[in-house]
């Protein structure tokens, strides 16, 4: 064996080293401010844009349909929004107990038997299937198949059948998540099976879990492929859910093709009012997961 | 500790002698003066184990005040193991088991590392078949009563049956008085006085002078130590008959773990206690009867101070003399 370096030398940070360092820092960094340039961009648009057209009326009034004439008489966005909560507060309602449901028979009771291996599967290809596929397919099986029109209703089932696979899979890894030991002491409490889950698992997941259904709202509220040809397109603020109904992305989607620069601007208000609308929504759910998580 | 003990033993119901194998002397209620009525094998490892002696004298063990031990009162019963074989799998990790544990009495499982000591320990309560794959055969016989019979309702089992695990495991989303009330409200116990059975188990887990000012707090804050007892009182809260402990003190500093042993030693005057552990020395301290097991089968058990001094087999000697494990 040969004797050992002096210390000094032992330990000096020889040029390569720093070469190497500064190559490596560099390239993380500028990738970062690579990402953060869409970002920052789509957030600057969308205030810059977007907030000149807000004001009351924008909220509190019905698109026109006037779109040739002066800025004032275009009318608001209020059927889109109201629309909007009405047909993803109805796919929630569907999707989030149906998903949270399959999720908790994968994690309690289906574990690594082969139909649940079967169900993961299929629940991963729902997830990759484009949203117009979910609209395709309720207006095959609800609109043509039955000879109806369009209606709210529909709207939220091909919505719904979007979010479901992202409710299923996202709570599927939170509950995974939940320690083995916290069911095993509950059950040793003689605690029934239902009771370990509605008062342990679940509660114990419940911030995982919100995020989790955070996602999936956001991502249907964001949706128009779905809602085209299934919802259809209106003015008018609707409370009839088996009637048509006007959306937030259906509203940006039809202004953002108009020649008249006011109605573009609407798109880029309405962009921003479901941009907020999801934000507020996000901020709610983690004050309710912050105060739920310790009584 | 002895003036509120007369008024326990009134509350509790008689063991029949009859259907299990100990002596009547060891089946018997333990009487209001208990430590001078022992059987005479615990007064032997009493005499020769000077570190029991101290532990129930201790001041900040003593478990409640009169009046309210009342409530918790229920009597250990006695397990019996009948050619239990456990399986993960095709694999057999239980190898055929006949075993006893007293009533009233601390039994310790030791043995090395995967001999099975554990799996031994979770067919007692049906937890074993919680795992996937994993399966029991033979017999447990609980009072008599085999709770492997089709006709048994598992969750029934585990309310007589409580377990405590190797890590402290209080629920993260409840307090600490939810956490102890939990057991009675998963088990639909949580009629009644609440707050009063609360208190009970968590004076009975020698917790409670430490918690009571911060019951409403997490139960994920206490200490290590104040966790596990957290844990013990949330099963007591059940008043099950029979508590298995599989290495309680593993994750546990050396202050914690006294208090544990010395929580070990009040308890079986109202439950049957078997405690899995690595550690022989702790086995020495608490328990009454000592059983090895090595390989999934019962090398030998006996009275605590036998099989340290001077056990019948061969491997036994080897083990607990550090030649093994």
């Amino acid at each position: 064996m040969s004797t050992p370096a002096p210390a000094f030398e032992r330990f000096s940070l020889t040029p390569r080293r720093r070469r190497k360092d500064r190559i490596a820092r560099g390239a993380v960094v500028a990738s970062t401010a690579i990402a953060l340039v869409p970002l920052v961009l789509i957030v600057y648009y969308l205030l810059s844009k977007g907030l000149g057209s807000w004001s009351i009326k924008f909220f509190t009034t019905d698109p026109t349909g006037n779109t040739f004439f002066a800025a004032s008489s275009i009318g608001g966005i209020k059927s889109a929004i109201l629309g909007t909560i009405e047909m993803v507060a109805l796919a929630s309602a569907i999707a989030v107990p149906l998903g949270l449901g399959v999720a908790v028979w994968l994690v309690e009771y289906g574990k690594s038997s082969r139909f649940a291996h079967t169900v993961r599967f299929f629940i991963d290809v729902l997830t990759g299937v484009p949203s117009i596929m979910f609209g395709l397919f309720i207006y095959i099986a609800l609109i043509v198949g039955t000879g109806t029109s369009y209606a709210a209703y529909k709207g939220a089932f091909a919505l719904s059948l979007l979010m479901l696979p992202v409710v299923t899979r996202a709570a599927e890894v939170v509950l995974l998540l939940v320690p083995g030991s916290l069911r095993e002491s509950a059950l040793a409490l003689g605690a029934p099976r239902w009771k370990v889950i509605f008062r342990i698992v679940l509660p114990t997941a419940l911030p995982g879990l919100l995020t989790g259904i955070l996602l999936a709202i956001a991502r249907a509220a964001g949706e128009t492929a779905p809602l085209l040809f299934t919802a259809g397109a209106t003015m008018k603020t609707g409370f009839n859910l088996n009637g048509f109904m006007n959306s937030l992305p259906m509203q940006i989607y039809t202004d953002v093709t108009s020649p008249t620069t006011a109605v573009v601007n609407r798109a880029w208000g309405a962009a921003l009012t479901l941009v907020v609308m999801i934000l507020l929504l996000n901020l709610f759910a983690r004050l309710l997961a912050r105060r739920s998580s310790l009584r | 500790m002895s003036a509120d003990e007369p008024t326990m033993s009134l509350e509790k119901p008689t063991i029949s002698p009859g259907d299990n194998t100990m002596s009547a002397d060891e089946s018997s209620p333990p009487s209001p003066t208990r430590r001078t009525t022992m059987s005479p094998e615990d007064q032997h490892t009493q005499m020769l184990d000077p570190s029991r002696s101290q532990s129930p004298k201790s001041p900040q063990a003593a478990p409640s005040a009169p009046g309210n031990a009342r409530a918790n009162v229920s009597d250990g019963l006695a397990v019996k193991l009948e050619q239990l074989r456990a399986f993960y799998g095709d694999v057999a990790q239980v190898k055929g088991i006949d075993l006893d544990f007293h009533a009233n009495e601390v039994t310790a499982i030791i043995g090395p590392s995967g001999c099975g000591k554990s799996t031994m320990v979770r067919c007692i309560n049906r937890m074993h078949e919680e795992v996937p794959g994993a399966r029991a055969e033979g017999k447990v016989l609980l009072d008599g009563s085999d709770i492997y019979d089709s006709s048994v309702d598992v969750v029934a089992v585990r309310r007589a049956i409580g377990m405590v695990f190797q890590k402290p495991n209080p629920f993260p989303t409840m307090s600490v008085f939810d956490n102890v009330a939990a057991g009675l409200r998963l088990a639909s116990r949580g009629r009644g006085d609440l707050h009063n059975k609360v208190e009970t188990a968590l004076r009975g887990a020698g917790l409670w002078d430490e918690v009571k000012d911060r019951l409403s707090e997490a139960g994920a804050g206490l200490s290590g130590g104040q966790q596990q007892r957290l844990c013990i009182a949330r099963s007591l809260a059940v008043e099950p008959e029979v508590i298995l402990m599989d290495e309680p003190c593993s994750a546990l500093d050396p202050i914690a773990t006294l208090k544990i042993e010395e929580l070990i030693d009040q308890l079986k005057s109202k439950v049957t206690i078997v405690i899995v552990t690595h550690n022989m020395q702790q086995a020495a301290r608490v328990a009454d009867r000592t059983a090895f097991m090595l390989s999934g089968e019962l090398v030998e058990v006996g009275p605590t101070q036998q099989i340290f001094t001077n056990p019948n087999d061969s491997r036994t000697e080897e083990y607990v003399t550090g030649k093994f494990g």
